[in-house]
């Protein structure tokens, strides 16, 4: 008999590990199982869209024929219990799908506001397709906005906002944005691309409540009691990885559904990819959880092949990357580059890894090069740690030398002299490593 | 030399594509010899490269595929490598190994 594939949730770690399967076995039943209306999008080209760089249409990536081809079973409805025992998920109608193998991909949502009038009309946030419509259509009347939280997302808001000519409040608890994984000069280049932007930035301020009237958003009430008129209150304080129905049937949860190497969760026969998936640090044995599309579809490739074949691949931590675009400027983060904690959110944000807030008291360097703001964290012989603002030719190759654990005591202690030649020195060093590989 | 040495940054294949185009002689040497690769862990399949296509080339799915766009149909036009909002798309030398089942003369 076939074997039985019941994938839950409708992201890229589903359809990488649909992908994977369908390519090992040409036979297997893949059911997907998605609460999603709109399917398979591209949650970060949300940001696009609202920008108005991209037309929603073209935020899908697979056509149907690539369905198709994948011979899936699509079900549009909500997975609302997984029985382990008897190899079995029960939908919202009532209808039940026995399982061989069941991957759990639930994704992560975000954290709501929990401040009085947080129920009002007008109080938004940018999850999904629903979201970004719904801000859309809004923004089309609404003239004024304020923005609270932090990491990527708030700033797609605030930009995707100002693009559709709204006045932007962007409110931040402290002194700076994103304080655990940029630095100050970092912080600030962005903080300046927003008020060039028109973007009202307002420090130290704090939302202690919305103001409505007849049910709809009116304003904001700050901290210190000062009133802001606006019509929309977007919120961007963190998500948190959708663990319901992985708790609900007993699987060993943290902050994610614990794995193991393989992607296995505390039960055999169900695995769990993505956003909810909390991976233990090969090394330090730390559980980390990542909101980042890349990691999504290599571990639903590394879920699916195991899903398949039975536990044989290991899911091997990459050095998370994601490269975006904060106030005008393109930024890439990758390895260990920050510590602590943010004020403006809850735990992880979209976007973001675990594993670049761990940072330790080693040398950092920071320096321009050219047009770019490069900041580099450093161990004891490999790179940990970067950040590359502005002109990117440098992030590809600090990707392959910080992915690659490639040894830099040739140049460590040049990198750390006063106005050191930052960019010549990494230039050196990779083409010398790229050399020695070839 | 030629006009793609000429362009070529510190990091040997990539070119420069503000460059690309400001002669005849270096659009040649484009033509025949570069085409479009990605860095696919960088990308989130927006659909913005393949938006922005004139000849409507799904470049989105070359990346998926971790493939360069080896469309005979691709003008090497640097619409997608500007567009990309997160700069994954780099032109580069063709090996000369070619890929498999790829024609030079679609190039």
């Amino acid at each position: 008999m076939a074997s039985r594939h019941v994938l839950i949730g409708s992201g890229p770690a589903s359809m990488s590990a649909a992908e994977t399967i369908r390519s090992l076995d040409s036979e297997a039943e893949i059911t997907v199982v998605g609460a999603e209306r709109y399917g398979y999008y591209s949650r970060p080209g949300l940001a696009y869209y609202l920008a108005k760089e991209v037309p929603e249409g073209r935020l899908f990536p697979f056509a149907p024929e690539d369905f198709s081809r994948l011979g899936l079973v699509w079900i549009n409805e909500r997975a609302v219990k997984v029985d382990p025992a008897g190899h079995a998920v029960t939908l919202a109608s009532g209808r039940v799908l026995p399982y061989d193998r069941l991957l759990l991909a639930t994704g992560a949502w975000a954290i709501p506001l929990d401040v009085p009038g947080a129920e009002l009309d007008g109080v938004t946030k940018l999850d999904d397709m629903h979201d970004a419509r719904d801000l859309i259509r809004r923004s089309r009347r609404a003239k004024s906005a304020v923005v609270v939280g932090g990491g990527i997302t708030a700033l797609e808001i605030t930009e995707g906002l100002c693009s559709r000519r709204l006045d932007v409040h962007y409110f931040m608890r402290k002194d700076r944005y994103w304080g655990n994984v940029l630095s100050e000069s970092e912080s600030r280049i962005v903080e300046e691309g927003l008020a060039r932007r028109g973007v009202r930035i307002h420090h130290f301020t704090e939302l202690r409540r919305i103001l409505g009237a007849d049910g709809q958003v009116t304003g904001v009430e700050t901290g210190e009691g000062a009133r802001i008129p606006c019509d929309l209150v977007a919120v961007a304080i963190g998500v948190l990885p959708q663990k319901d129905l992985a708790e609900q049937a007993g699987l060993v949860c943290a902050r994610g559904v614990l794995v193991d190497q393989y992607l296995g969760s505390s039960d055999p026969d169900i695995f769990a990819a993505g956003d909810l998936a909390e991976v233990s640090d090969p090394v330090t044995g730390q559980g980390t959880v990542e909101v980042l599309w890349n990691s999504a579809v290599v571990k639903g490739r590394v879920a699916g092949r195991n899903m398949a074949l039975g536990q044989g691949q290991a899911y091997v931590p990459v050095a998370p990357l994601n490269v975006t675009r904060l106030a005008g400027s393109r930024i890439t983060i990758m390895g260990t580059v920050g510590s602590g904690g943010d004020s403006d959110v809850q735990g992880i944000v979209r976007g973001d890894s675990e594993t670049w807030r761990r940072l330790g008291s080693g040398p950092v360097v920071e320096a321009q090069v050219g047009d770019a703001h490069v900041r580099l964290a450093l161990g004891d012989s490999t790179i940990i740690g970067a950040v590359v603002m502005g002109d990117q030719s440098l992030s590809f190759p600090l990707q392959e030398l910080i992915g690659g654990g490639v040894d830099i005591g040739a140049i460590r202690t040049d990198l750390m002299q006063p106005a050191a030649p930052v960019g010549r020195l990494i230039d050196d060093l990779w083409m010398g490593w790229k050399g020695y590989r070839a | 030399m030629t006009a793609t040495a000429r362009l070529t940054r510190s990091d040997a294949g990539t070119l420069n594509h503000m460059d690309l185009f400001k002669t005849d002689r270096a659009k040649h040497a484009t033509l025949a010899r570069a085409w479009v690769v990605p860095e696919p862990s960088r990308c989130v399949q927006c659909g913005v490269c393949s938006f922005h296509c004139p000849v409507r080339i799904d470049v989105r799915r070359h990346v998926w595929l971790a493939e360069p766009v080896t469309d005979s149909k691709c003008l090497t036009c640097a619409e997608c490598v500007r567009r990309c909002p997160r700069g994954l798309l780099r032109f580069q030398r063709i090996p000369a190994a070619m890929a498999p089942g790829t024609d030079p003369r679609d190039i």
